[in-house]
């Protein structure tokens, strides 16, 4: 369990994040959903130990952040930032292989190679696994990075819009293997999502932000109402019903 | 598929280790060749010079190349060099002002011990002054530390060429000779010294090897794998200064040199791994120094220096780098 007190983080006057709280389960998928500049992404970040908060304190299976070793820290969490840019002349089977650090310090063991091997296969990027990340599309670079991500096998996954780049083929497929990683594996997997529908059709939760404080926070069921997200999107959205499941129309 | 191809990503590739022992086979031949030419059988007096001409070259050269490749791992960015944190003008302008304030033939000046102290403690000092206020204190991002490097760089670069003006132009070829690095003028009694002093950093450098590959990512994902980056860039850098200042300190300024056998390094090798760059770049290093103390001390006699032929080769060899890859800079 991941669980956020009364984190606050300011730039100069502005305030990003006032006084947040919540908690992640582990074994189940959490969208991350509001207007941009809502403060969800730094919210990860704190999480991720990029920018450190301004106040509140956060536990992750009842021990403080800062309780953790880096590396310890780095075999229960990991987390993706949405734009994703490396200098650095690599394969995407070597990427990937970047994900066991924490566990080998950098010499793989045969075991490692066989976790590096199932999330290259995760991701269907097995005929891609020699190729360098330059010669790769958007999509299939994201891919290659959340595989490393997958390959890192912590207990809580933390992605901030992983679906950015990806098709419609592709971002299910994404969507799909987080929630293998929640149902078989039980993680704790955490994503901000821009596309409430994919939010609503994969997530067991959803937190709703606006303007730096959490708005809502429950069942996706309770929060994916017209109600509610025009709240916190402040436009209209209409919800129908499409082969039984919640669709979002919000092209008015 | 998975078991064949499971080894490939943590081996180096056969080519890449046949380049590097080639490269050893021809630093081994050069430093042969080197001591070995028209010694007239004089051995008990070649030897020993030459000897420590090449102590001098491994020295510097191989802190140069693994200094550059480390900095330049940190930031990022394959056209930096350490020098851009004013190193080598700090150099400058204490070998300009002691012969400024004290005159040439002051011990501080000729005595190469003193000035080897003088010259290395302060850009010892200057560098971990640096290192502290932006690690300590500031807490602020290595691009900030090096614009701080560039703007202290440019300011001691203009005092030391201020200073210069006023010289004598007698004591100031005194301190011309020391603009450039050079072999010629190897201080045997400093060998010692700075060997251990680069040996200590080595062994420290040690410890932090590993996270190279890593830190070459970028600061997220190194952050994200588990490193403590601030602490391991705030220690690797200040190795990197102190390596920077001791081989200055010893030869002169030759940190293009730095960038120069990188380069050359990434190029050659077909691999991301830092270890066989490093590697790579440092017997390049070797290939490039002793090759160009050979045609300066054999084929043009003296009458230039190392620093010249480094910099004309290695400016060469850049436009080619850039002409050939502008499409993909």
């Amino acid at each position: 369990m991941v669980e956020v007190r009364q984190v606050t983080k300011r730039y100069g006057a502005k305030t990003v994040l006032d006084n947040v709280s919540l908690t992640i389960e582990k074994g189940a998928l959490t969208s991350l959903i509001g207007p941009n500049g809502a403060g969800k992404s730094t919210l990860l970040s704190i999480i991720g130990r990029l920018i450190p908060a301004d106040g509140g304190e956060i536990y992750i299976d009842g021990k403080p952040l800062p309780a953790y070793g880096s590396n310890e820290l780095a075999r229960k969490l990991s987390f993706l930032r949405q734009s994703n840019h490396v200098n650095l002349r690599l394969t995407v089977r070597e990427l990937v292989s970047f994900g066991r650090f924490p566990y080998s310090q950098g010499r793989l063991t045969a075991a490692d190679w066989e976790v590096v091997d199932r999330a290259i296969e995760s991701m269907e990027l097995g005929e891609l696994q020699h190729k360098y990340l330059d010669q790769l599309s958007g999509g299939q670079r994201q891919r290659a990075f959340i595989a490393m991500v997958v390959a890192q096998d912590t207990d809580y996954i933390m992605l901030d819009e992983p679906l950015n780049n990806l098709d419609m083929k592709h971002s299910v497929q994404i969507m799909k293997l987080l929630r293998r990683l929640v149902e078989e594996s039980g993680k704790g997997v955490v994503v901000v999502m821009h596309d409430i529908n994919f939010a609503s059709h994969y997530s067991d939760h959803v937190v709703a932000f606006r303007e730096g404080c959490i708005l809502y926070d429950g069942k996706t069921d309770d929060i994916i109402e017209p109600s509610v997200l025009q709240e916190v999107f402040g436009m209209e959205i209409q919800i129908g019903r499409v082969c039984d499941r919640r669709v979002c129309v919000y092209f008015t | 598929m998975a078991t064949e191809t499971a080894r490939p990503a943590a081996r180096l590739a056969l080519s890449d280790r046949k380049k590097l022992t080639v490269l050893g086979l021809a630093t081994l031949a050069l430093i042969a060749l080197f001591m070995v030419i028209q010694g007239s059988g004089m051995w008990s007096y070649v030897l020993p010079r030459r000897g420590a001409k090449i102590l001098a070259i491994v020295l510097a050269g191989g802190s140069i190349a693994a200094a550059t490749v480390i900095f330049q791992t940190i930031t990022q960015n394959r056209i930096l060099t350490p020098s851009i944190i004013g190193i080598d003008s700090l150099y400058m302008l204490v070998q300009t002002a002691i012969v400024f304030f004290l005159g040439a033939a002051h011990p501080a000046v000729q005595n190469p011990g003193l000035n080897f102290l003088l010259a290395a403690g302060a850009m010892i000092l200057f560098s971990v002054a640096a290192h502290r206020i932006f690690f300590g204190v500031a807490r602020a991002n290595i691009y900030v530390l090096l614009l701080l490097g560039i703007v202290c760089g440019t300011f001691f670069q203009s005092i030391a060429s201020f200073l210069s003006v006023l010289i004598d132009p007698n004591e100031f070829l005194v301190v011309q000779s020391r603009m450039f690095a050079s072999f010629n003028r190897v201080k045997t009694e400093l060998l010692a010294v700075s060997w251990a002093a680069a040996g200590l950093v080595a062994l420290y450098l040690a410890r932090y090897v590993k996270y190279l590959d890593v830190l070459a990512l970028g600061r997220e994902h190194a952050i994200n794998l588990g490193i403590e980056f601030h602490k391991v860039v705030r220690d690797l850098l200040i190795a990197v200064f102190v390596l920077i200042s001791i081989s200055t300190a010893l030869v002169g300024p030759i940190t293009f040199l730095g960038l120069i056998v990188a380069n050359v390094a990434y190029q050659l090798l077909d691999t991301y791994r830092r270890l066989p760059i490093i590697g790579a770049s440092i017997l390049v290093s070797f290939v490039a120094l002793v090759g160009g103390q050979l045609l300066v001390e054999r084929v043009f006699v003296f009458s230039t220096t190392l620093s010249v032929i480094i910099n004309f080769a290695g400016g060469v060899y850049f436009l080619y780098l850039l002409l050939k890859e502008r499409a993909t800079w």
